[in-house]
């Protein structure tokens, strides 16, 4: 029973995690369409780029995490342009668009594993390596700081989603681009704007990833069935239902890995999107 | 009357909360040439895409030359006679024109083509439509309006006995929709059916026998062109109260 | 038969008998290391693009369909001591099946979610490989080198003339869908899901028979691996390197037709073995990752949309 209920709680908050993590892929490909297979790659990449700060300034991986988000907006933006460049204008987006994020991907990983090798890394901070204790549940701190934060981050991007004129704008993009036109906003600007900002998620992600645990260039590729699953499951277009999926697969991944052994947690993110698309794709939630 | 070629009975269909159609009855005989209009949202796009196979109805019935084919899939339609054109065409982009049509007349067609003879048939048909000089012209760089000629060329190749023309002549100069017309009369000719969605109101007139007209997913009048000109609900339709 | 079906049997053959002329001669054996890493990429690029090119749909798994070909030899060999072709047909069968599982359960959805099913699916299936103990697990498993090699010299030697014919093979049934009816239908899928399907073409016949077709080609390039490496792991089975180089030789060398991953594969791979020799290996990794994103930028139709 305690092993249960430590596998609860433990898979919420990494659940809650789970949802900072896909939260910029829900805009992506929940709300533009747009298959960014490379999304868990820029989280290592803001992973290693908090473990560099960190090793070399001493500051704390959360402040690094906040202080890296106009950088990668701003290497989102750009990202954004090319692709827009190059498929969606001329309408290519299907075949050619996902293998430049494929191709994203793998460049990313290639070039940290050329400069940084296969260790793991990992950051230092006061609080990584405390516990604290509810009764017969024990959580540690590296895992409660990054779901606090990772909690902030989710509530804050879905509150900008559906309160201001600019987020709100983003979810209608998808919709209606004529209307969008009409009431004087620029489509493709707006949709630069949402992948700067779904790739300034990532920096934040990143950060709070090594918080979590060490860190090695290859760690991306599970969360890719991670995100993908999590965004599917929840239903495309909706960042609610993406937290419920998030926490749900936070979850059953803790309970697999827990019961079963940690060599099948990957298989669990993977399965859960095989069987969603199996069987129910537009997700729990989801617009269609 | 000898017996309809398409009988569609009770056909409903929903999206979600949205009824798109209600209770739609229609029967459309051997070579007849049907006008179908109503404002936009009252339907008519998706009792084409439900009678082509594109959607499945929720309730009802539609049978083609006797045959259920409520539940056939879209290209089993094809092959068995029902061909349509899109309101925004959509060719073969990595296609010349001619090879645009080989694929509906090496498939839909396949029963009734004789394998040697596809390229032959296909340039007959551009013959037909006027594309001919452009046959051996990639498909996506086409102009508006022979994109619609190659749309209803593709719908022909099918050698269907029904064919649903979708919008093919919105946003056309007034030439250019007499071009489309006489098109689509050339194959009403050959024993073709034809079930004509259109808004361009003379366009309706000219080419149908018997028009009906759908509002708010339901069928709110049915007759001959100049009664529907007449008829108060049709008014009331499109004019609101 | 046509001229142009002539020409190209002819060429295959003298391909095929330069292949046995150059195993009488080369006595050094690396070229023929070399020469059988190009022959598996090729094949895998010819696979890939069918489903990929041809049909429009990409698939991120060709590392799973390749690895399982791979693990489903040693299963093979290790359980009846099947000799070498019937481990092929048995990679075949067994991929070919997969191809067609897979595509059943996700090929009637938008092409998006087909290529996120298919990564899914490699990982899923490296997962159970990396837990099952029969095949060695995660600590992967030794193979002895067969003593048989029939007339030639040495076994690389006999590895070599049986992927130039298993490549030819796949380039001539690459070849023959490419301009066929099928070919044809399978063109509309892509270009046109939607209006294929009204013009009469069966989609998800079509796009079933190309996914397996595919799968079954990939296990065929998979198979003969495990007695060609000595060593095979589940990291470098289903290595990442091997699903982005069947998706970059396609694009690059041209996915609408039949030539564009034969000449894909023999360039980039070509340039991958010198690269690996006078430089390091890791490096090629990255360059053909950037390769990718150039060409599909730039050069969408790849080197033969170039030419034409």
């Amino acid at each position: 029973m305690d092993l249960f209920s430590n596998a609860i709680v433990a898979g919420i908050l990494l659940g809650a995690f789970y949802a900072a993590v896909a939260v910029g892929l829900a805009i992506t490909f929940g709300q533009l369409d747009i298959v960014n297979i490379a999304h868990p790659a820029f989280v290592i990449a803001g992973s290693y780029c908090t473990w560099i700060i960190n090793t070399r300034l001493g500051l704390d991986p959360v402040l690094i995490g906040v202080l890296l988000t106009p950088i990668f907006f701003v290497v989102g933006a750009g990202i954004y342009r090319i692709y827009y460049a190059a498929f969606e204008r001329t309408g290519q987006e299907s075949l050619s668009g996902l293998a430049f994020f494929f191709g994203m991907m793998f460049i990313i990983e290639v070039v940290l594993i050329l400069v940084y090798g296969v260790d793991y890394r990992l950051v230092s901070a006061g609080y990584i390596g405390g516990t604290i204790e509810f009764g017969y549940v024990g959580i540690p701190f590296r895992m409660l700081v990054p779901c606090v934060v990772a909690a902030a981050v989710t509530v804050g991007v879905w509150l900008y989603l559906s309160r201001t004129f600019t987020g709100r704008a983003i979810l209608a993009v998808a919709q209606d681009r004529l209307a969008l036109q009409l009431m004087g906003a620029d489509p493709v600007r707006i949709k630069q704007f949402a992948f700067g900002l779904a790739i300034a998620t990532t920096a934040i992600a990143g950060s709070l990833l090594i918080i979590i645990g060490p860190v090695e260039p290859s760690v991306g590729r599970v969360y890719i069935g991670r995100a993908f699953a999590i965004v599917v499951l929840g239903g495309m277009g909706s960042i609610p239902g993406m937290i419920v999926a998030a926490l749900i697969l936070g979850v059953v991944e803790t309970l697999v890995g827990t019961f079963m052994g940690p060599s099948w947690a990957p298989a669990v993110a993977f399965g859960v999107l095989l069987l969603t698309l199996a069987i129910r794709p537009t997700g729990l939630f989801g617009r269609q | 009357m000898s017996e309809p070629i398409l009988r569609v009975t009770g056909l409903s269909k929903r999206f979600g909360g949205f009824v798109a159609l209600e209770g739609i009855d229609l029967e459309v005989h051997a070579g007849e040439r049907l006008g179908l209009i109503g404002p936009n949202g009252s339907g008519k796009t998706t009792l084409i895409n439900c009678i082509s196979g594109a959607l499945y109805n929720d309730t009802g019935r539609i049978v083609f030359e006797g045959r259920d084919v409520t539940r056939l899939t879209a290209h089993r339609r094809a092959r068995l006679g029902v061909a349509r054109s899109f309101q925004i065409p959509k060719p073969f982009r990595s296609m010349t024109v001619l090879e645009n049509l080989r694929v509906p007349l090496e498939y839909a067609a396949r029963d009734r083509t004789e394998h040697r003879r596809v390229g032959d048939e296909a340039r007959e048909v551009l013959e037909l439509i006027g594309l001919k000089e452009r046959a051996n012209e990639g498909s996506a760089g086409l102009t508006q309006v022979d994109m619609r000629k190659l749309e209803l060329a593709r719908a022909l190749a099918a050698k269907p006995r029904l064919l649903v023309s979708d919008e093919a002549m919105a946003g056309l100069s007034s030439a250019e929709v007499d071009d489309i017309l006489e098109i689509l009369f050339a194959l009403n000719r050959r024993g073709v059916a034809v079930i004509m969605i259109e808004h361009i109101m003379r366009a309706v007139m000219r080419f149908s026998e018997r028009v009906v007209v759908l509002d708010a997913g339901r069928k709110i009048a049915q007759g001959t062109p100049e009664e529907i000109l007449h008829n108060a609900d049709v008014e009331r339709a499109y004019l609101g109260e | 038969m046509k001229r142009a079906d002539i020409v190209f049997s002819a060429i295959l053959a003298a391909v095929f008998l330069s292949g046995l002329g150059l195993t009488e001669v080369m006595k050094n054996e690396y070229y023929f290391n070399a020469m059988y890493v190009v022959l598996q990429a090729t094949i895998m690029a010819v696979a890939w693009n069918i489903l990929g090119g041809f049909t429009g749909y990409v698939n991120f798994g060709s590392a799973g369909f390749f690895a399982i070909g791979a693990y489903t030899s040693i299963v093979l060999d290790k359980a009846f001591g099947l000799p070498l072709p019937f481990l092929i047909l048995g990679g075949a069968t067994v991929c070919g099946a997969l191809g067609l599982g897979v595509g059943y359960l996700t090929l009637r959805l938008k092409g998006v979610y087909f290529a996120i099913a298919t990564l899914a699916m490699a990982i899923v299936f490296e997962t159970f490989i990396n837990n099952w103990s029969y095949v060695g697990g995660a600590r992967g498993v030794y193979l002895l080198t067969p003593e048989k090699h029939l007339w030639f010299d040495s076994y690389i030697q006999m590895l070599f003339v049986l992927m130039l014919a298993l490549a030819l093979a796949c380039i001539a049934v690459s070849r023959f869908l490419n301009s066929s009816r099928l070919g044809r239908g399978l063109a509309a899928i892509r270009d046109d899901e939607v209006a294929a399907e009204c013009a009469g073409v069966p989609t998800l016949r079509l796009k079933l028979i190309s996914a397996t077709v595919m799968g079954a080609m990939m296990g065929i390039a998979g198979a003969p691996y495990p007695f060609f490496v000595t060593f095979v792991d589940p990291l470098s089975a289903f290595s990442l390197f091997v699903a982005v180089n069947s998706i970059a030789m396609p694009m690059i060398g041209g996915t609408a037709h039949w030539l564009g991953p034969v000449i894909g594969a023999l360039l980039v791979g070509t340039a991958q073995e010198i690269i690996t020799v006078n430089v390091s290996s890791e490096l090629n990794v990255l360059l053909v990752g950037i390769m990718l994103v150039v060409f599909i930028t730039l050069a969408p139709q790849g080197i033969v949309g170039l030419a034409q």
